[in-house]
């Protein structure tokens, strides 16, 4: 005990002081920083809406696109945009939930079903576009879908499918599994279970990944000028082996273009996408409420 | 009772979690150099109560507390009062031993190197892990990781670590409630040696800990101090009824 | 009371598995497709190409005679996007990963969250708009040399877009440090820096670690943002203020001319493809493994 003289020791007013300043500094380093992201997103909506607030029209929603600026207007991005979703929504929700039904509910834990979760998990980190590459050889070319709407909504689904089994596993694992027992324990058989329980449940959670997935198809452009969807479409499509466009392809083309009338185009465009965008994240969060509501 | 001056005072003290009042109107002398234990059935709001004797509590959302805790006549919890020099002084051990993920000795030397404690370091380390009854099962292994230790050894470690910053009161949340009885034997037994030169506080759940080694009991319940006095005097003739029942085990 | 029957089989159960399965199945088919395809146009690629050449080629100009196949201007352009975007969103946030989840108020944490959720969600060809309309101008203000198509612009703007991301699983990870060990070093008269910086982030170092390599997977194959702001221009070069492409710009700009199927550029598309997705495959494999590793820690 020699070296340690028991309470004589003097604690250092002037170190403490020190590494107070220094503990606050870092706090408020750290949160100023945090403020960047805020800074950053406001600075984004800022610039899109003083360069397109003008364009926004019921003329420019209803034209077509145009090497005259003034008469351009997203009418084909925007139906395009809404056939490419359905589709995607009628292959991709069906698809997504039924996997995580299965992952969740009747896979048994082997080596098969470890894999298909990997393999799952790796796809999500996929860039989109080598999902176009896949679209433009596996559903353009090999099956001769052609620039469809349908060979888009296909690579699409392949696309946000990783996304829908995620959420939808994710809100069926939160179902308790006492509510299982209780319905096994009447007799029924794991479809009923599922069907009359869990799947209830779970819709809420399923709902909103569903929502956040299909957001995420609407946004994608990438994989969409690989599969060859048309910059310039003066018509509609009429049905799912029809050519088409879509919102963000337009977007693309306008803001590509040298012209700064072009790029107040792009910005309009983009105010009807982020609207767009806006209106399904509030559907999500407000089924999200009523979810945690009941 | 002893006439000295308590070296730490709650006064009428209360804390809260939100709106629910977990110590209602405590006033409980910490005399120096002594060892105090409160014991009382779980949820009685004295780990509660022991955690704001060295503002833990701060880290707790929603907490908040009336009256007041002085520490050498000086209210703990004034404007002026810097939390980390009260802990410096006042330091804890846990009812779950939280060693660090590092090494054995950088467990020990974090404190007084962050603190600046001057003097030789390793000494210290060897100190401290000698009062803390380690020193013979590490000395030879003090940079293999902390994690590897039995889980009486990683309390023992705790205590050391606390040790090393030679603080003035040393805080104990339930030390041994997650040790086999051989540990908690180890454990006690340092406790007792400690005496000599630190104010313990220690809760306890095990009232024959309490009256093992502790020289005032309090016994606490639904956040109440029920009694408080010299540990054989509350063992053996105490004046509350339920402090009776509760120390014959006819509690409940 | 009579006896149990036999097992029977359900028949529209046993379909219903079936069914299930194959919808979990798709995703293994896809994975395969993706790997089929890349290979045999890859490998059709390397009979006129040697793999040599292409891995190690200084000079790209499949669109140009004379023709040169060498994959490293178009690699370079991407480690120069990926750089930046790693000097802007990594310390970013790992400082706004340390507010959210040391010093955040529940009201903080409920506003900034959502923040980053809208940040993630923008879509990438937004952001692209974004670098060519805003950032570029200004960096062309600041610096005066900056050509209008440059690596600087497009990687500030990655950079913003895996912040999110950055920002959340490093929050995870942090979170994921037990509260005791906190505790513990309060309870040694430690200052929040010190318990922040020499306890809380060593702890979680692997899951920020994972949550590095999972955003510069990302900022590998982003391309909407790349292909608006960085420019066209194949070019071995370390200066950020010069137009490059990237893998991802490249596979744009072949698309968005008419490329027959089986010629030669076609062919480029998949081999260019093929680095783009094995190099990212690995860099998401590791960083799961590591996220999975760090977890199984405190679990």
């Amino acid at each position: 005990m020699s070296d340690m003289n028991f309470r004589t020791q003097a604690f250092n007013k002037a170190n403490l002081k020190r590494r107070r300043a220094q503990s606050k500094a870092f706090e408020y380093f750290c949160s100023g920083v945090t403020g960047l992201a805020v800074v950053v997103l406001a600075l984004l909506l800022y610039d899109i809406f003083t360069d397109g607030y003008r364009w926004v029209d019921a003329q420019f929603l209803n034209s077509f696109p145009s090497r005259f600026p003034e008469k351009a207007g997203i009418k084909s991005a925007l139906v395009g945009t809404l056939w490419l979703v359905g589709f995607t929504a009628i292959i991709a929700i069906p698809t997504g939930v039924l996997a995580a039904i299965y992952l969740e509910e009747y896979a048994p834990k082997n080596r098969l079903t470890h894999f298909i979760e990997v393999n799952i998990a790796n796809l999500a980190g996929v860039p989109s576009i080598v999902f176009g590459i896949l679209g433009l050889a596996i559903f353009v070319r090999f099956f001769g879908l052609g620039r469809s709407v349908i060979a888009g909504a296909l690579t699409m689904s392949l696309l946000i499918l990783p996304v829908i089994i995620i959420a939808a596993k994710e809100a069926i694992r939160s179902v308790p599994s006492s509510l299982r027992q209780a319905a096994f324990a009447l007799g029924a058989t794991r479809w009923q279970v599922v069907r009359a329980h869990v799947l209830p449940s779970a819709m809420p959670g399923i709902l909103t990944g569903v929502i956040l997935a299909l957001s995420r198809a609407i946004g994608e452009t990438a994989p969409l000028i690989m599969i060859g969807a048309l910059t310039f479409v003066a018509f509609l499509p009429s049905g799912p082996m029809d050519e088409f466009t879509a919102l963000p392809i337009q977007i693309f083309n306008w803001t590509a273009r040298p012209q700064e009338t072009f790029h107040e185009l792009a910005a309009g465009g983009i105010i009807v996408l982020l609207a767009v965008l806006l209106l399904m994240n509030a559907l999500a969060v407000f089924i999200r409420y009523r979810g945690s509501k009941q | 009772m002893s006439d000295q001056t308590p070296i730490l005072n709650a006064k009428d003290l209360s804390i809260f979690y939100g709106d629910n009042e977990a110590v209602k109107s405590i006033s409980l002398p910490i005399f120096e150099k002594k060892i105090t234990a409160i014991i009382g059935p779980s949820g009685c709001g004295k780990s509660t109560f022991l955690r704001s004797l060295n503002r833990m509590n701060d880290f707790i959302d929603g907490v908040s507390h009336h009256g007041e805790i002085l520490y050498r006549d000086q209210d703990l919890y004034a404007d002026s009062v810097d939390p980390v020099e009260a802990r410096l002084r006042i330091g804890m051990v846990f009812q779950k031993a939280n060693p660090f993920p590092k090494s054995i000795y950088r467990n020990i030397a974090w404190g007084p190197n962050i603190n600046q404690l001057g003097g030789n370091l390793d000494l210290r380390v060897e100190n401290a892990l000698k009062q803390a009854a380690l020193w013979d099962e590490v000395a030879d292994r003090l940079d293999d990781s902390a994690l590897n230790l039995s889980g009486g050894q990683q309390q023992r470690l705790c205590i050391a670590r606390a040790l090393a910053m030679e603080p003035e009161v040393i805080l104990m949340d339930e030390p041994c409630s997650a040790l086999d009885p051989i540990s908690t034997l180890a454990i006690e037994d340092l406790i007792e040696e400690l005496k000599a030169k630190y104010t313990i506080v220690i809760v306890t759940h095990n009232m024959q800990q309490a009256a093992r080694v502790s020289d005032y009991t309090a016994f606490m319940e639904n956040g109440v101090l029920v009694e408080f006095g010299e540990t054989d005097q509350v063992f053996t003739r105490p004046k509350e009824k339920r402090t009776e029942e509760y120390v014959t085990g006819r509690f409940g | 009371m009579a006896e149990l029957s036999a097992k029977k089989t359900r028949w529209n159960e046993w379909v219903l598995e079936k069914l299930f399965f194959f919808c979990a199945f798709v995703s293994v088919i896809t994975t395969a497709a993706v790997i089929f395809i890349l290979l045999e146009e890859t490998l059709t690629f390397f009979e006129t190409v040697p793999v040599l050449e292409f891995l190690t080629g200084t000079r790209w100009t499949p669109l140009l005679e004379p023709k040169h196949y060498g994959i490293l201007p178009l690699v370079a352009g991407t480690m120069l996007i990926v750089m930046g975007a790693a000097i802007v969103a990594l310390p970013i946030g790992v400082a706004s990963a340390i507010f959210l989840s040391e010093y955040a108020s529940h009201r903080a944490r409920s506003i900034i969250k959502p923040i980053l959720e809208i940040l993630a969600g923008i879509p990438t060809v937004v952001y692209g708009y974004f670098a060519l309309t805003f950032i570029t101008p200004g960096l062309r203000v600041i610096l005066p040399d900056t050509q209008i198509f440059n690596a600087a612009s497009a990687a500030i703007v990655v950079g913003i877009m895996v912040l999110p991301m950055v920002a959340s699983l490093c929050d995870d990870a942090l979170r994921a440090v037990p509260a005791s060990l906190r505790h513990g070093g309060y309870s040694l008269g430690a200052t929040s820096f010190e318990v922040t910086t020499r306890i809380v982030v060593p702890a979680g170092l692997s899951g920020i670690f994972a949550a590095f390599v999972l955003a510069v997977s990302r900022a590998i194959g982003e391309t909407m943002a790349v292909t608006l702001a960085a420019g066209a221009t194949p070019n071995l070069t370390a200066n950020p203020l010069e137009s490059i492409q990237t893998m991802t710009a490249y596979i744009v700009q072949v698309s968005l001319g008419d490329t027959p199927s089986g010629s030669l550029t076609y062919q480029t598309l998949f081999a260019v493809a093929s680095v783009l997705f094995v190099s990212t495959l690995m860099l998401n494999i590791l960083g799961t493994w590591v996220m999975r590793r760090f977890r199984e820690v405190y679990e």
